[in-house]
């Protein structure tokens, strides 16, 4: 492990050879699974050195995703706020809605070079689940995703989708019944059935090789982000936004520019109710260093270390933890993390969709309501570029609810 | 020499396997559970496993887990699971009692004041289910310096290539889990544990404790033929779930009900090697 010090070279350089980022990640797995994450490592770190895997995953990122993705001028938003340029990167307009599927289809790539048959997922708005079960149908492979049931009640048209896309969704009644007890029960079904099984996991966090295997297949978002830049503004933007729930699309947004100092980053995470409430699931900034799901992170716990329930209206920020590397780099300064209450985020939610003629998930209203609140008083040169990693299709029942329409 | 070490030559002397219990720390409340504690000795338990409940038990089936969240809920923490254990250390001064749980009570507790107060409580070793070998160091260090032994686990998926890691820095005895899966839930082929056990008795010199899916006194038995000894948990919190009533309060049965499941399975333990040679 390395402590915690001045700038480094580079912020690009992590995870070492044991999966931490200074304090952060490891592999903190029961041992039944310890030669399935080393098995996974070496199948990912072959792949990555093996140029035709690029290859394939280039080609289905193009024709079977639809990226790149489009970098767009909100000009009405931009108008509205009367200060920076907001560009929104739109992966809410790939196949399946979400930036879940980039990650998904690499790991089901290095799936398949092992061999596996199985795939197994957690899932909590239900986007990674749908993504998920995506690509097992694509690749012909049998799919299982946990679901906690209070997220199969709120986003009932995802557990349709993965249904009709012939995966099995298995309710998780443990715990809070959300999305850290789904990823609770995929690790002991991967415990349980270790010979065909492959495990996607959706975000940056768990045991190590995830948090950099997953960061890479998200950072084609980043990569596009700074080309479309370049080409639209000739230079980087100034302030990268997104939304953090375990972080997968912060991740990839950022990495590609963590090296460049003059972009400042920052990181939305779910208020809930608001942070001084205690109803939140904001890790970094209502929580502390801990231990769960294979990694040392910021979590939400109470004093005896026990985990604490995370509340947001968005089901897919509704986890406890985030990405080890974003733990990291907020120790280090590099990222900001500021956090958004539920009602902060339908404002921003139904003015987008008002203004843009966007419908965005409430994962990205979060950063949405971020850029509301600093645009108006930045300069207007300045670029402004959030993710919109997700549209909101799938939440129009929950906001329905939550605004009094009965539909 | 240690107290896991001699109470294993004590039953190596006596030409038998032990039993292992567990039960959780709390569960279904920090009284109730510290009388089974202070109960179980006489039963018949050679070693005692307190498991430190958490909110996310990854490796747990059902019972654990919800035995977990009854401790949780009747207020159990860290220093009242150390607590615990400084009152059977009291009335108790040579069955071995290991704490067995998840690592984030621990680091959230301090890791080296854990290691200490833990051997203060009388605690003889600690099982962390999510620290694999290729992390304990930062629990194992300071606990060896404590006197607190660390057993690792040994799985199915532990292959011939891995097993010296496992073994390296190992204390106390080695514990064996016999299925790829969660606590109670899958039964392993005596045939595949004793083919297992013999493996691992070829490459160490510590005792072999085998665990997971060993249910009753007949399965028990049929472990304690090729193991050092036979771990029982699912079952014996099954007992104390089964002894609650509609409301979640410990009926009056609950106490002796559990102490003599484990008599049976102490019995049965007992008598496999002399069923084994007749």
């Amino acid at each position: 492990m390395q402590s915690v010090s001045a700038r480094p070279n580079t912020y690009r350089a992590g995870p070492d050879e044991e999966g931490y980022f200074g304090l952060y990640g490891g592999r903190y797995v029961a041992e039944t699974l310890m030669p399935l994450i080393l098995a996974v490592e070496k199948a990912y770190s072959q792949a990555k050195a093996d140029p035709s895997f690029q290859a394939e995953l280039d080609y289905y990122l193009r024709d079977y995703v639809g990226r790149p993705s489009p970098l767009y001028f909100a000009e009405p938003m931009t108008r509205h706020y009367g200060g920076a340029k907001i560009y929104f990167k739109r992966d809410e307009l790939n196949h399946t809605g979400a930036h879940k599927i980039n990650n998904c289809l690499g790991q089901a790539l290095v799936a398949r070079r092992m061999g596996k048959t199985r795939i197994i997922a957690e899932t909590g708005a239900g986007q990674h689940g749908v993504a998920t079960a995506t690509v097992a149908a694509r690749f012909g492979m049998s799919c299982t995703i946990y679901m906690g049931e209070i997220d199969i009640a709120r986003q009932k048209p995802n557990v349709f989708r993965m249904k009709l896309l012939g995966a099995e969704v298995k309710p998780v009644s443990s715990g809070s019944r959300t999305l850290k007890d789904a990823m609770n029960e995929a690790l002991r079904a991967w415990v349980s059935d270790v010979e065909d099984t492959f495990y996607i996991i959706g975000t940056v966090a768990g045991p190590h090789p995830y948090p950099a295997m997953v960061r890479d297949f998200q950072s084609v978002i980043g990569k596009e982000a700074r080309e479309q830049m370049q080409e639209r503004e000739g230079r980087l933007p100034d302030t990268l936004v997104a939304a953090i729930g375990g972080g997968s699309n912060a991740m990839g947004l950022f990495h590609p520019f963590l090296d460049e100092d003059a972009v400042r980053m920052i990181g939305v995470e779910a208020g809930g109710g608001g942070v001084e409430t205690g109803r939140h699931a904001a890790s970094i900034i209502g929580g502390r260093p801990g231990v769960l799901h294979g990694n040392r992170t910021y979590l939400l716990q109470d004093d005896d270390g026990q985990i604490t329930e995370a509340h947001s209206i968005s089901a897919g920020l509704d986890y406890p933890g985030i990405g080890p590397e974003h733990s990291w780099l907020h120790d280090q300064g590099r990222v900001e993390f500021v956090s958004v209450t539920d009602t902060e985020a339908l404002d921003a939610f139904q003015l987008c969709t008002r203004l843009e003629g966007i419908i965005p998930a409430l994962e990205p209203s979060h950063a949405l309501a971020h850029v509301g609140k600093i645009a108006g008083d930045l300069p207007k040169d300045h670029l402004l570029l959030m993710n919109l990693c997700g549209r909101g299709d799938k939440d129009i029942f929950a906001v329905a609810e939550r605004l009094g329409f009965d539909i | 020499m240690s107290r896991i070490a001699r109470r294993f030559a004590k039953l190596s002397a006596e030409g038998r396997a032990g039993l292992v219990t567990f039960i959780t720390a709390g569960d279904p409340d920090l009284s109730v559970s510290a009388e089974i504690l202070a109960g179980l000795p006489k039963a018949g338990a050679d070693l005692i496993e307190l498991g430190m409940p958490f909110s996310d038990p990854m490796a747990d089936g059902p019972s654990i887990e919800a035995a977990g969240h009854r401790a949780l809920k009747a207020g159990t923490t860290l220093r009242r699971v150390l607590a615990m254990a400084a009152g059977f250390r009291k009335g108790d001064t040579e069955t071995p009692l290991i704490l067995m749980g998840y690592f984030n009570p621990i680091y959230s507790y301090g890791v080296e004041r854990f290691a200490v107060d833990a051997v203060s409580a009388g605690v003889d070793g600690v099982i962390v289910v999510d620290l694999p070998p290729e992390v304990d160091a930062e629990l194992r260090v300071p606990a060896v310096v404590a006197g607190l032994e660390v057993i690792r686990l040994a799985t199915p998926t532990t292959d011939s290539v891995r097993l010296p890691r496992v073994l390296d820095g190992a204390g106390g005895f080695l514990y064996y889990v016999a299925i790829a899966g969660v606590t109670g839930t899958k039964r392993a082929a005596i045939g595949d544990i004793a083919a297992a056990v013999a493996r691992l008795k070829a490459s160490t010199a510590l005792p072999i404790a085998v665990g997971f899916g060993i249910r009753d006194p007949e399965s028990a038995a049929a472990v304690a033929r090729y193991a050092d000894a036979s771990v029982v948990g699912s079952a014996i919190v099954d007992r104390i779930a089964h002894g609650l009533d509609e409301t979640g309060k410990p009926g009056p049965a609950l106490i002796g009900d559990v102490l003599s499941f484990v008599a049976s399975l102490a019995a049965g333990v007992r008598g496999a090697r002399v069923q084994a040679a007749q």
